[in-house]
């Protein structure tokens, strides 16, 4: 187990694992998206109080999940990198900032085509929304702190202390439902307790959810490997690698 | 495939559009990141080129 973590540290494993899984992970991904699709738009019932409009969740939701996921990954990278001063840490945070805000600003945009008809409105300064947009902001922040130091090094660490530092917004955005009077509907999946919803709406949701986590998987993997190669552009094995 | 499933029950102009971006979302991500990755190797061989050339 510890060879593994220890084998993880190092540029050139990580750059060949990342290279191996990324096929893997699409090709799973567009399975579960596919189905997910397929089932969602076609199989699932209507909802009885929202209509067929409540078909916007099969994005909204996995977005929304990985939105918070990735930021996660990235604070825990980011920690590694502090704590151990491990590079690839730095090179997974980064790897992670775009895609997590990508998926933000997808969560934020279908919630808001969601909202117009059923809350009459596009926005509201409510706490959930409020949230989720701080957790944009803080993916902005830290993609810009890591660009603004002229050293690299100073600039991984910066925005590794920042992402750190921001990682109690991620409970934040989940339990603003529960904490506060929320316009935004409660839990429906990620809670104690069976999931609140039938089946045949259930299984298109978790295979999206599955689809979105294996996607931001295999991007990342290509990310990664960008990062990693302009970190150790000076390494002998590069030289092996990018043949 | 039926009108109906088009019309999504009249929420079509906010169902579809949900859809395109998020197709929008994650096509832009395998782009950006290809690109990325590319433009990394290019570096890196260029780097590499130098480097064997200054050692001549």
């Amino acid at each position: 187990m510890w060879t593994w973590f220890y084998k993880l540290a190092s540029p050139p494993y990580v750059y060949g694992v990342a290279a191996a899984f990324v096929p893997w992970l699409l090709g799973f991904a567009a399975l579960a998206i596919g189905y997910g699709l397929v089932a969602g738009l076609g199989i699932a019932p209507p909802d009885y109080q929202q209509g067929e409009a409540f078909r916007m969740i099969y994005v909204h939701v996995p977005s929304a999940l990985l939105s918070l996921t990735v930021y996660t990954v990235m604070a825990v990278a980011s920690g590694i990198a502090l704590i151990w001063r491990i590079k690839v840490g730095h090179a997974v945070a980064a790897a992670s900032a775009p895609i997590g805000a990508s998926f933000a600003i997808l969560a934020l945009i279908t919630g808001s085509l969601w909202g117009k008809p059923m809350w009459g409105t596009y926005w509201a300064w409510d706490p959930r929304l409020t949230s989720e947009l701080i957790l944009l902001f803080l993916y902005v922040g830290v993609m810009s702190l890591r660009s603004a130091f002229e050293d690299p090094l100073r600039g991984d660490r910066a925005a590794a202390l920042l992402a750190v530092v921001g990682v109690v917004n991620v409970p934040i955005v989940h339990f603003s439902v529960v904490w506060w009077n929320s316009l935004h509907q409660g839990a429906t999946i990620v809670k104690l307790g069976a999931p609140s919803m039938p089946g045949s709406m259930l299984w298109p949701l978790l295979s999206m959810w599955l689809g979105f986590m294996l996607f931001f998987g295999a991007v990342l993997c290509m990310r990664l490997q960008a990062e990693v190669l302009n970190r150790e552009r000076q390494a002998s094995w590069v030289q092996e690698a990018i043949k | 495939m039926t009108s109906d499933f088009w019309s999504m029950g009249g929420y079509a102009r906010y169902v579809w559009p949900c859809y395109g971006i998020a197709a929008a979302v994650l096509v832009w991500n395998l782009w950006a990141a290809g690109r990325y990755l590319a433009a990394a190797k290019l570096r890196a061989a260029r780097a590499l080129a130098m480097a064997s050339s200054e050692a001549r």
